[in-house]
């Protein structure tokens, strides 16, 4: 692209891209069951964080022609369930007209069937078994929690199911908690505690040791028994044999 | 549009109603039109070290409430050209400012004057939050002691989260140190924390370091802003911290014991 053509561009106060995004696939073959939205909540529950407010496309492909029942009081319910429908797939006609005027865009019917491939053997079993598209699984790896900004006073940053990295200092009176790791590259001067929901293997590691409190899987340590040895240094702290140690690093 | 700026602290005596004046005035010997407005509801002070108490008739609280005009409440000061005063009321308290009512007030002003100066209550309640809320630019004053870093660490944090500027993702309100009441001697004997320290700590460049002065006392008692008082080291170091505002680079003074002993005893009784 010529530099001309984009000292154009940035004047335009919008940016028009194409873009990918994974999304659920609710597969619906009995949307009358009375077992549909129970079974749906069980599932939802499992993961909570992971289903709330999760985009997702109703797949009508498995209804019967002849299926008749309320589109909108359906999609109503399964946004009760935190879920949001944004598109769908297939169907008879009524309920394709319906669904339209709930909203919800057409998916091309193309994509449906790749992903029926793509499932391969699975989704023969879940065809018979209950209505639930499988999720995707959970992704293998959870991005750490990166904090580029000192972490003030007051401030309370908690890395749920996963590290904490932060590239500045905790001051006083602030707290970083997470389900993983903590890892500070600048001074630990507040609270620091780790593998919060009880991971006993997380430790903590700061380029200073300052702090008013650590602690790892609930076991903690305040200002006053961090040794003079290790204070204002490079430390990691973790647990060994149920108790925590402090080491330099 | 004039540049707001915020003076504030989180915790209460360590100078922002003489920073604020001082800066106001400054700022307006360098010739921008500048008016400091007193935030601290119910606890009216700015227009004392200012020295208008006595012309006082309407506040910021009767704009906001539609009792009087800007131009009736706005009290222009008597030394200086080209800066104004916005008393606040002594009467009502913090409930009184509505953020609709202090952003129309703000806007107002923007269009007619180069420099908002918002002199911020202490705490990190409503009073506070409301002088800070539309700032550009945040003025941070701390005294070199542990509890005034802690606080003011704390409205660092609030400035980074609650401002206009932060909630509305526009770029970050910017923020600057003024370390009052510094006493470079008790420093040398370990019984203040070093610029250092406190810069450490607190991660924002240092605008300026005001060294503890008597004439700082002396100047509010008689309703003078100390930037005035050219003689004193306080009043210079408040200059050099405007200057330094406007971009321009100046060294810091007044950070040591030895220059101290040269200067300030032979200025503090002379001033």
């Amino acid at each position: 692209m010529s530099s001309a053509g984009q000292a154009v561009e940035r004047d335009v106060p919008f940016q028009l891209r194409g873009n990918s995004f994974t999304m659920m696939v609710l597969k619906v073959s009995d949307p009358t069951s009375p077992d549909f939205f129970p079974q749906l909540n069980v599932k939802v529950r499992q993961a909570p964080n992971f289903f709330r407010n999760a985009p997702v496309v109703v797949d009508f492909d498995e209804l019967p022609e002849d299926a008749g029942f309320d589109v909108a009081a359906f999609l109503q319910q399964v946004r009760a369930h935190h879920l949001l429908p944004m598109g769908f797939q297939g169907g008879p006609r009524p309920v394709q007209e319906a669904a339209l005027a709930a909203g919800l865009t057409p998916m091309p019917a193309g994509r449906a069937a790749k992903l029926e491939q793509a499932k391969g053997p699975d989704p023969r079993a879940a065809g018979s078994a209950p209505a639930i598209a499988v999720p995707p699984p959970e992704p293998v790896l959870r991005p750490a929690l990166l904090v580029t900004e000192p972490v003030r006073s007051g401030q309370q940053i908690y890395a749920e199911k996963t590290d904490l990295v932060i590239t500045a200092s905790v001051s006083p009176g602030a707290e970083v908690l997470a389900d993983g790791n903590i890892h500070i590259y600048g001074a630990l001067r507040g609270r620091a505690l780790a593998g919060v929901s009880g991971e006993t293997g997380a430790r903590i590691f700061c380029q200073s040791l300052d702090a008013e409190v650590v602690s790892v899987a609930g076991l903690y340590r305040v200002s006053e028994d961090i040794g003079e040895d290790i204070r204002k240094k490079p430390v990691q702290i973790f647990l060994r044999d149920g108790f925590l140690h402090m080491a330099p690093l | 549009m004039g540049k707001i700026i915020v003076m504030t602290s989180g915790k209460g005596g360590v100078g922002k109603t003489t920073s604020s004046a001082a800066f106001a005035t400054g700022l307006a010997l360098r010739g921008f039109k500048t008016v400091v407005i007193d935030f601290d509801v119910g606890l009216r002070n700015l227009d004392l070290v200012m020295g208008c108490e006595r012309r006082v008739v309407f506040d910021f609280v009767n704009v906001i409430n539609g009792e009087a005009k800007l131009n009736q409440a706005l009290i222009k000061d008597k030394r200086i050209e080209n800066l104004y005063i916005l008393p606040t009321s002594q009467t009502r308290d913090k409930d009184a400012l509505t953020k609709e009512g202090v952003e129309r007030i703000l806007n107002e002003l923007a269009q007619e004057f180069d420099y908002i100066l918002c002199d911020s209550p202490a705490g990190i309640e409503r009073g506070a939050l409301m002088s800070l809320y539309f700032a550009d630019h945040a003025i941070i004053v701390t005294n070199p002691e542990v509890s005034s870093v802690r606080d003011s660490d704390r409205i660092l944090g609030v400035l980074n989260s609650r401002s206009r500027r932060a909630e509305q993702g526009l770029e970050p309100v910017t923020q600057q140190l003024l370390l009052t009441r510094y006493d470079p001697d008790r420093v040398e004997r370990g019984e203040m924390l070093k610029v250092d320290d406190v810069l450490e700590i607190l991660a924002i460049p240092l605008l300026g370091v005001i060294p503890e002065s008597q004439a700082v006392l002396r100047a509010s008692n008689v309703g003078m802003p100390v930037i005035l008082d050219e003689a004193s080291n306080a009043g210079q170091a408040y200059t050099d911290a405007v200057a330094r505002f406007l971009g321009e680079d100046v060294e810091h003074r007044f950070m040591s014991p030895q220059k101290k002993g040269l200067f300030s005893r032979l200025l503090g009784r002379s001033a």
